[in-house]
This record gives structure tokens, sequence and C-alpha cells, in this order.
């Protein structure tokens, strides 16, 4: 490890980092058409024993930070800055080989589409079996008892018999519940689930989020679930951040962002949406428009070209002055708008919240 | 339009006491894989088994249940893309299900299907123009003012600008594709639209925008929907009826307010208690039904009741002889309250379920 010893858990200022910060990531592609600047500025903290939801439309930006977090984007043409703080290492300047070293030991990983991180020739047991022995030094015997306690630990029925089925072998769900089981099997500080459940059905999604929070209690592990369901986000995250044009919109505790959200965006997704738990509303309240291009990303505000509100905001401001992302009503909750707060939460209590 | 405007400006073209789609006991089944060295025939996969619903005219269909339960085979079946194993499917007036494709000519222009994925259901090399001007092409309707206005007409309609007539798919977003998708659909002003998962690859904000688009499209034409999806609170808005399926059966069909309000079935009130809902404080004190175990193979369905392997109420609430019951004997659809028809020996509401279904948790 080139990250120095004793430094690393504080700050320069001296206070204590927390389990994981980002701080200022970007991550551009340089492509023909132009540069895509799919994370542009994203700062956050997180403890551990926390779930954090990262929501936003699809291309906002979502995957491609989680990428960074996981160090996937070393060795691609990605231009990636910032800092990452993990547990006192830092991620973006580390080397290939570090980071590789934290994953599967310090970090786990759940992406949207099971298959293509189980390998097709393979035995799903002996995958499980492989990442743990590549972290651990045990027999192959052992390990595979491992693998095979975890495989029934998310459930999956008649583990031992199963333990030797290939991939294609096992329904989505239980492909699913196997890539948990890998990614927990190293009992992972921070596990980062990309969608986990978006493909699958409501009943295999509750199984599955059950389980990532049953495992995050039992490990105090830190979690980011990514999602573009607020729903999921309600039931499972302990912190929200909306993500919209590759940057942070809007962040703070769960009951915040649904009980006071103060930006257009979030607004928007909770109009959107229609709700079992509410009384049938006729008609549906969509954001018009579609999600700005990254290559030409709008000046001012990003969200500027959907936003129903810029008449709320003196002169010219929302399209020429790229608002910073600054305290909303309460400590920990961040809004990226030119509205002040006060009339925010008046437009969420007369105008938004009655009629959701 | 030449020989369809009367379909459309007359909704009550249908003799009146029959809907305008009548399915009776439909069944499809395919042929079970080769297994083994010898190559052979496996079971039948029972992909629908003898399911019964109708569809008013103008009036809208919601089709949910897990992934693999025989929602898209149905929709196929009832398109006549596929062919069903038995049963009738009568469509305004007249039994289908036995036409031969060159009989089913002139209703292909009255039935039309859209998809779920708007990236593969159109062909990349060929422009929107070309796309939306198909089904002129193939039924060989010539609109009035040629065919190239009225497919512009209809882009105009789904809210594309027409003068992207020569533009391909791969220029448009997934809910533009999905709008072309809709625009073909309607080219014929078809009596009815099989939506299969029309919104589920679109993100809220713009699967709002589209599913408002079906409404506005629905009013105006008075066509009907199949709408197939798994999200049951998009179904909730969008349809007048629901029928909820597992297995290939239907285990539950009522109008939309009385299946939401009152669930009979312990499948649906496994479905509705694992929707998600954006209101953190009631998901912290709901209480969550989880089904066990998977989806058991539709070639070799469970005997006596299709469900009962996964059923919580099987599992927690009956007695031995209630469940030898449930393991032995098989239910049929039966009808509870007018219209409410229920696949289950022990139909009942469920108290907690129903209150957050009803007027949500108080805060
Ligand atoms: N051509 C086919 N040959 C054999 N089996 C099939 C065929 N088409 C569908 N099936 C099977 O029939 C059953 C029902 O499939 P269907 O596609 O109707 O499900 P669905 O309800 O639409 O699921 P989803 O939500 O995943 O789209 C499944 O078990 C499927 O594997
Ligand atoms: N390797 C790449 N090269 C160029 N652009 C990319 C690359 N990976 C992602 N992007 C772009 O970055 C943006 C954000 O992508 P992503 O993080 O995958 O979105 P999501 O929020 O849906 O997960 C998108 O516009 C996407 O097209
Ligand atoms: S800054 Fe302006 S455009 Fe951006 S969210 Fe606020 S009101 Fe809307
Ligand atoms: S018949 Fe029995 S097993 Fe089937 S749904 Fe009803 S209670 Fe459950
Ligand atoms: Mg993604
Ligand atoms: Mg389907």
């Amino acid at each position: 490890m080139t990250t120095p010893l004793l430094a690393p858990a504080f700050r320069a200022d001296g206070s204590k980092r927390p389990f994981l910060e980002v701080k200022d990531l970007r991550v551009h592609f340089p492509t023909a058409d132009g540069l895509v600047k799919s994370v542009d500025g994203l700062s956050f903290e997180l403890e551990r024993g926390e779930i954090l939801g990262i929501v936003g439309e699809s291309g906002s930006g979502k995957s491609v930070t989680s990428l960074a977090i996981l160090g996937l984007h070393k060795g691609s043409n990605a231009m990636v800055t910032g800092e990452i703080w993990l547990d006192g290492r830092e991620i973006v300047a580390a080397t290939e080989e570090e980071v590789r070293d934290l994953r599967g030991s310090e970090m786990g990983m759940i992406f949207q589409d099971p298959l293509s991180s189980l390998h097709p020739f393979y035995s799903v047991g002996t995958q499980i079996s492989e990442a743990y022995l590549v972290h651990t030094k045990v027999s192959k015997k052992d390990a595979k008892a491992e693998a095979i306690r975890m495989l029934e630990k998310v459930g999956i029925p008649n583990a031992p018999n199963r333990y030797n089925d290939y991939p294609h072998q096992f329904s989505g769900g239980m492909r699913q519940r196997a890539m948990i089981a890998m990614a927990l099997i190293c009992q992972p500080q921070l596990l980062i689930a990309d969608e986990p459940t978006t493909a699958l059905d409501v009943t295999v999604q509750a199984q599955i989020l059950e389980l990532i929070k049953e495992l995050h209690d039992e490990l105090n592990s830190a979690v980011i679930l990514i999602t573009h369901d607020l729903g999921v986000v309600a039931e499972t995250c302990d912190k929200v951040l909306v993500m919209y044009g590759g940057q942070c919109v809007e962040k703070g505790l769960v009951d915040d962002l649904f009980y006071a959200p103060e930006m257009p965006y979030t607004w928007g997704l909770l109009r959107s949406m229609p709700r079992m738990d509410r009384d049938r509303q006729t008609r549906l309240t969509p954001i018009p428009g579609s999600p700005p291009s990254l290559i030409n990303v709008p000046s001012g505000c990003v969200f500027n070209t959907r936003c129903p509100f810029t008449d709320r905001v003196d002169g010219d401001k929302c399209r020429t002055v790229h608002p910073d992302l600054q305290q909303g009503a309460t400590p920990g909750h961040e809004v990226r708008c030119h509205i002040p707060t006060a009339q925010r939460q008046e437009i969420w209590l007369t105008e938004i919240s009655p009629n959701l | 339009m030449t020989n369809q405007t009367t379909a459309v400006s007359t909704p009550a073209s249908t003799p009146r006491s029959e809907p305008l789609l009548s399915v009776r006991g439909v069944s499809k089944y395919f042929p079970g894989g080769s297994s083994g060295l010898l190559g052979r025939r496996g079971k039948p996969i029972k992909a629908v088994d003898g399911v019964s619903f109708s569809v008013e005219q103008g009036q809208t269909l919601g089709l949910v249940g897990e992934s693999g339960c025989g929602k898209s085979t149905t929709g196929r079946v009832i398109s006549k893309l596929l062919e069903p194993t038995s049963g009738e499917i009568r469509f305004n007036g007249r039994d289908i299900a036995g036409l031969k494709p060159r009989e089913m000519r002139a209703y292909r222009s009255e039935i039309q299907m859209i998809f779920q994925d708007p990236f593969s259901s159109l062909n990349p090399r060929h422009t929107v123009g070309t796309i939306v001007g198909a089904p002129f092409r193939i039924q060989g309707v010539k609109p009035d003012h040629g065919i190239k206005a009225e497919v512009q007409s209809m882009m105009e309609r789904v809210g594309l600008n027409p003068e992207h007539y020569n533009r391909y798919p791969h220029e448009f977003s997934g809910g533009q594709r999905q709008r072309i998708g809709i625009a073909r659909a309607l080219a014929l002003r078809p009596k009815l639209i099989v939506c299969d998962e029309p919104v589920s690859a679109l993100d809220v904000s713009v699967q709002a925008q589209v599913v408002n688009l079906l409404e506005d499209l629905q009013q105006e034409f008075g066509v009907a929907f199949v709408f197939i999806a798994h999200d049951l609170s998009v179904v909730r808005h969008i349809a007048d009826r629901v029928a909820v399926m597992y297995l290939g059966k239907i285990m539950e069909i009522a109008d939309r307010d009385t299946l939401y309000s009152e669930p009979l079935h312990p499948y649906t009130h496994a479905l509705m208690s694992a929707v998600p809902v954006p209101d953190p404080r009631k998901e912290r004190r709901r209480e969550r039904i989880l089904l066990t175990g998977d989806l058991p193979s539709p070639s070799n369905p469970p005997t006596g009741c299709v469900f009962h392997t996964r059923c919580q109420k099987f599992r927690e609430e009956l007695t031995d002889v209630q469940q030898d019951r449930c393991r032995t004997e098989l239910p049929v659809l039966t009808e509870k309250t007018p219209g409410h028809e229920v696949y289950c020996h022990f139909p009942a509401p469920r108290a907690g379920l129903t209150d957050l279904l009803k007027t949500g948790v108080p805060a």
C-alpha cells in the first residue's frame, strides 16, 4: 500500500473521516461526439450501519458512480478526479492492484444483471467458494461448506444439491440470490447494490431487499442501494441522494426527502408515480420532456429544461447560474435550487404535497 | 380512412349484450423440451391453462402476475400471434380461436399489439414513416389523403414531431420509441390493443407521459386495452378490470376498485403486500407477506390448488383437513360477489392489508 498509515482516518483539519467519503467526484468519458460528463462534482458521506439510496432516471450517472467507488474505471478511458476515501484508504489515486484487494474483502457488489457477473461455464457453488478462497485461507472443503451455508442463508432451497448447478439452471430470482451470497460470503464492510431488484417481480424484490437488510444488520456494513424506485428507497434506506444529469440535486435523511423534499426534480419524481396507498388519481403528472444530454449539459441549473418552477426565480438565473448544493430546512438536508428554502417549503406544503 | 371510419365513430357497433372480447377456457401448451439422450418429449409446458375473461369496448383489462405466469402468452393468443391449444376466443361476436391465418386477415387490423421493449420491437433499418405506415401496406388500406399524411397526423397525435418522419428508431429516446410503437398499433384504428408491458422499461417520469397518452387515445378512439404489467400501481391507475394470474391460471378477477380495496385471494394479498410505497413511515410498520420457494414449473404444476406450495394462508392458517383439500381438490374460479371471481377454497379479505390499501396507515 502506498497510502500513509496513520493519517488516513483523519482529514487535514484533524476531523475524523467517515467510513466512506466521496469528495467532488468527476467521471468524464471522451467520446467521438464530445466529452460525456457522467458524474460531475458528486460528494457524499456514509457511515457503517447506514443504507444510502441513490435515485435518479436512467443515464443520470448512478452506475458510473458505483463503478468509480469500486475502482472499476481503472484501465478504461474514463477520466476520474476527486477523492474517494474508504475506511481510511483513497481509491481514485490507488493502483488497480490495491483496489482489487479491497473489492471482495472490504467491498462487495451486486449488479442488476446477475448473468453478467456469474460465469456461465462454472457451477454457481464453485464460483461462490472461489470468491471466498481469494480472501480467506481455508481448505477447499471448508470453502464449499461455507458457500453452501451462504446459499441456504439467501434462501436457495436444497442448497447442497444446487451447489453444482450452472447459472442457467437457476431462475432470475435465484441467480440474484446467488450473487448476493457471493457478495456477502466475504463479509464486505461496504456493499454496493446497483438496481439489484429492477428486473425482478415485486415478490422476489421483497425477498431480496429483506435479505440485504438482514445481512446489513448482522455485519453492520454500509450499503449503497442504487435504484430508480422511490418505493424501494422508502422501504430500505436511511439516507437518500437524488441524482440528475450527473449531479446530486438533493440529499438528506429518508424522512426529509419524502416528507419535506425541496427540489423541483424530487417533487416531479414523487408526483409522476401512481401510488397504491393513496386515492387513485384521475391523471398522472409526468415531468415534461426528457433527461438532458451529458455532452451539452444545460447551463445554469441542470434541471431548467424541464422545471415547471423557473418562474419563481428572479430573472434568468435558472438558465445562467449553476446553483450550489446548499443546506435546506434542516441540517444534513442539501438542495440545489435557486428558490429560497422558505419558499420551497411553502410550495411543497401548498402545491405539491396535497396533490400526491 | 376508407374502411375504418364506422368502427371509430360508432362505439356501439357490436351487439349490445356481448363484450368486445370474450375468452372462455383458453389454454396454450407448448411442447416440452426433449429430455435425455433419446430426445424423449417432456411434459407439455402449460403456459396458459384454461383462462376466461372478457373485455368491454373502450375498456381496459389489466393482467398482472409474476414473471413466467403466462401474461404474454395470453396476450399473444388473443392477438392470434399464437394458436390456442383449446378454448374459445369470441371477438366482436365471432369465435376467432380456430380461424386460419387467411381468415384472420380481416381481424388483423382490429387487434393490435404494443410490446415492452421499445428498443428491439422496432426494425432499426426502417424509418419511423415506414414503421408506422406498415400496417396500411400490409392490410392494403389506402387512407384518404395518402399514407404519409395519415402517418404524420398519427405521429403528431402521439406526441412525435411529424418532421421526424424519415428518422430511424435509434435517433429516439425510450419513451419516444414507445410512442412510435403506439402510433403503429393505432394506425388502422383497431378495436383492441394488447399492450404487453408497454411502460415497464421506462423511467417513472416518462412512464407517466406514456400512460397519460394511452388514456387519451382510448378516450379519443374508443379502443379497448388488454394491459399486461407486473407493476400493480400502474395497473390500478389504468385498468377498469384486473385479472391476477399465477402459473397459467387466473387466481382472481374483479373490477379495479373491488380488487384493490378487498382482494380475496392469498396470492393477490402477497402481491399487494410486496409493492413498496414511497412513504417511509408506512414502510416501517407494514407487514409483508413473503412468498416462500420459487415458482413451480408450468410443465409440472402442483396438484390441487396450483398455489398451495407457496400459499401463506395454507401454511399458517389452515387446519390439516383444510390443507388436504388445497392439496388435492382443484379450485374453480367462482363468483363471490357480482363480477368478483376467485380461485381459492378459502377466499377471505385480509385485515391489515385491506386497511393499507384503502386509506393508507395514518402517519
Ligand atoms: N415458445 C415457448 N416454448 C416453450 N415455453 C414457452 C414458450 N413461450 C413461453 N413459454 C413458457 O410459458 C410460460 C409463460 O410465459 P409468458 O411469456 O407468457 O410469461 P409472462 O407472464 O409474460 O412473463 P414475464 O413477466 O416474464 O414477461 C413460461 O414458463 C415460459 O417459459
Ligand atoms: N464507457 C462509457 N463511455 C461513454 N459514456 C458512458 C460510459 N459509461 C456510461 N456513460 C454515460 O454516462 C451516463 C451515466 O450512465 P450511468 O451511470 O450508467 O447511468 P445510470 O444512472 O442509468 O446508472 C450515461 O449518459 C451513459 O451513456
Ligand atoms: S434552480 Fe430553477 S430550474 Fe433549477 S430546480 Fe430550482 S427553480 Fe428549477
Ligand atoms: S385453495 Fe388453499 S392453497 Fe390455494 S390459494 Fe386458497 S388457501 Fe391457498
Ligand atoms: Mg445503471
Ligand atoms: Mg411477458
